[in-house]
């Protein structure tokens, strides 16, 4: 395959990779997920944000010259000259049934390991924390539902966003983020202090406050509705 | 449960060998440790049968039978046996030889009184049964 | 560092909090906290022992990692299982340096394990603090009889014994020092059936009636032992039983015998009618 011209003329320098074993060469600089459409594969799912907060396109790979495993997201990943590239799996796990009212922690002495007992395999290899793309220190927050801390495996699971990469190779077989998301509800619910401002809203929601509004929103034309999104008030960092 | 067979094909006595670091061939049959063996009423063939059956290569006896479930690693066997044989660990790893095989004996999500039990009792019978 | 470092395990949090609650007070009361570690890690309660095994020591090393991090060289455990596996492991790997160095490469992302940290448990403290519990005796607890129960952890294998295997001691030594009635337990270094209680309670029901049915033969009003597993099967399991005598951790008798109070958070047979006949809370 000879180097792709674009508009400019500027020869794009391509890398090559492999997907499921089959040769493909791609342009530098396509993430995973748009190098394997640009290589002709459709995504019906594993495809979801693009923007690296669904946690949907979770994927392993290889490069030729390295031994790991990597795991990250396809939507935040470049590829690399020898990548070897899959379909983006769905990371299979059962989320525990749970009635929320019958979790209260000063009611049982250690909820999520009734629910997740499997976290008492835990072995504390550090796998997950590896696997994470979003830098959580994970095996640090299954101790510590081991130990019955729900507030500090709430606090450390915060920024988890479920694409399971934590979980597909944990030799104890731990459900990772399941557990996690378990133990936010719970410590939201029973430890955090009730918001007097968010009943307020809610309420005025059901009241329909902001039917109207959301009417015009909702039957707007794209290119107003882009240019609305585009000016808005943002609140600024820090 | 009783197991028959194991899925792999392996030579059962250097196994448990090489995973206890044990001489099998050095147990003189004097049954102290069971003598000692706070849970022997509870098992189906005493340890030391155990070992002969497993020089013997009576892989099935030993399968079938539930010595090495029974056993807590309570490791009294272990400071008493006149040869000094470390009865622990080739109970691990007759234990290991079948955890390794992909076979658990307690099924994590079947446990009674999950809420009652401690950390200690879980995680270490969840370590013991299954692999 | 003011005291010991300190390291809990996963059930002194919970299961256990009256053990740790009651060791801190005493420790605290005897000049010398006990000072959690900032970070450690489940130890796995019992010692992996397949010789090919490195997986099963990541856990206890990483502890020891913390510890060394920390600029600390001595561990303290209330709990004879951590204890037991902290020990096993951290001696196993100093020992065999081709597997350690194979661990430290594995765990590339934390600081090579140097092999510097030593594990000990609240008896080896408290042996070397005879005068001092003495003097911070306040209520010698005078009327109680009890039976010292020491388990398994603590005494085998050879190599981690904290006194001698078969014929312990440390333990009557200390109780003595609190004005009780020690007897002499002939079961007390019988295991208690440890980790069956989640499948096989059974088997627990059964030691627990060899075990407490001796005791109370000889005597015994309560038990007293270190490890929260032999707290649980001993006291949870009594019910299957014809007895109910209270088994207490040795730290709540000594905070009592120091004039302090103790939780009673964790206990299935409540202690609290026994000390009050002994006169010993109101």
């Amino acid at each position: 395959m000879k180097a792709e011209e674009d508009e400019s003329n500027e020869e794009v320098e391509m890398v090559e990779i492999f997907v499921m074993g089959k040769r493909y060469k791609v342009p530098k600089g396509l993430t995973i997920m748009t190098a394997l459409e640009y290589a002709g594969y459709k995504f019906t799912r594993g495809c979801g944000c693009r923007g690296g907060f669904c946690g949907a396109c979770s994927t392993v790979f290889r490069t030729k010259d390295e031994y790991k495993l990597r795991m990250d997201l396809a939507c935040q990943t470049a590829v690399e000259d020898g990548m070897f590239l899959v379909q983006l799996p769905f990371m299979p796990a059962v989320r525990e049934d749970y009635d929320v009212e019958e979790v209260d922690p000063e009611e049982h002495d250690n909820v999520l390991l009734d629910y997740y007992p499997e976290v008492a395999r835990c072995v504390s290899c550090n796998t997950c924390t590896k696997a994470c793309p979003q830098d959580i220190e994970v095996m640090d927050y299954v101790q510590a539902a081991l130990r019955g801390d729900i507030e500090r495996t709430a606090e450390l699971s915060f920024d988890c966003i479920q694409c399971g990469l934590c979980s597909i190779r944990c030799p104890a077989d731990i459900k990772h983020y399941h557990m996690a998301q378990m133990a936010r509800r719970i410590h939201a619910k029973y430890n955090q202090p009730e918001s007097d401002e968010l009943a307020e809203r809610v309420k005025e929601i059901k009241e329909g406050k902001y039917d109207e509004e959301m009417e015009k929103l909702v039957n707007m034309e794209r290119e107003i509705l882009k240019k609305r999104y585009d000016e808005r008030d943002i609140k600024e960092e820090g | 449960m009783k197991l028959k067979k194991l899925t792999r094909d392996i030579d059962f006595m250097d196994k448990v060998e090489e995973l206890s670091g044990q001489s099998l061939n050095s147990c003189i049959q004097c049954g102290t440790c069971a003598a000692g063996c706070p849970f022997v009423e509870d098992m189906e063939i005493l340890p030391e049968r155990v070992f002969k059956h497993i020089t013997l290569g009576n892989i099935d006896k030993v399968l079938e039978n539930n010595t090495m479930w029974i056993c807590a690693a309570c490791y009294t066997c272990s400071v008493r046996c006149p040869r000094d044989i470390d009865i622990a660990k080739i109970m691990e790893a007759v234990r290991q030889v079948v955890l390794r095989a992909n076979i658990d004996m307690v099924d994590v999500d079947e446990v009674e009184n999950m809420e009652e039990l401690p950390q200690l009792a879980v995680v270490g019978c969840f370590r013991k049964e299954t692999g | 560092m003011e005291g010991h470092l300190y390291y809990p395990g996963c059930t002194l949090k919970t299961k256990a909090s009256d053990y740790e609650d009651s060791a801190m007070k005493v420790m605290d009361k005897l000049g010398e906290p006990l000072v959690e570690m900032d970070d450690w890690y489940c130890c796995g309660a019992v010692q992996s022992l397949a010789e090919d095994d490195i997986m099963h020591q990541i856990a206890p090393i990483r502890t020891m990692c913390c510890a060394q991090e920390q600029g600390e060289d001595e561990i303290v455990t209330l709990c004879d299982m951590c204890y037991n596996v902290l020990r096993q492991a951290n001696d196993r790997m100093k020992e065999r340096e081709d597997d350690l160095e194979t661990m430290n490469e594995f765990l590339d992302e934390d600081p090579d394990y140097e092999g510097g940290v030593e594990v000990y448990h609240l008896f080896h403290l408290l042996e070397d603090m005879k005068d001092e519990i003495e003097e911070a005796v306040e209520t010698p607890l005078n009327d109680l009889v009890v039976a010292p129960y020491y388990g398994c952890m603590l005494l085998r294998p050879d190599n981690v014994a904290i006194d001698e295997t078969e014929d312990p001691e440390i333990m009557e030594g200390l109780l003595e020092l609190l004005g009780l009635e020690v007897l002499e337990n002939p079961k007390r270094t019988e295991c208690c059936g440890s980790y069956h209680t989640v499948n096989r309670s059974d088997i627990v029901e059964k030691r627990v009636e060899d075990i407490v049915s001796h005791a109370v033969d000889e005597g015994a009003e309560a038990m007293v032992l270190s490890c929260p597993l032999c707290q649980f099967n001993l006291d949870y399991h009594q019910r299957a039983t014809e007895f109910e005598i209270p088994v207490f951790y040795l730290t709540e008798l000594m905070a009592l015998a120091f004039g302090l109070d103790i939780e009673v958070k964790n206990h299935k047979i409540d202690p609290r009618s026994l000390l009050k006949e002994k006169g010993i809370v109101e």
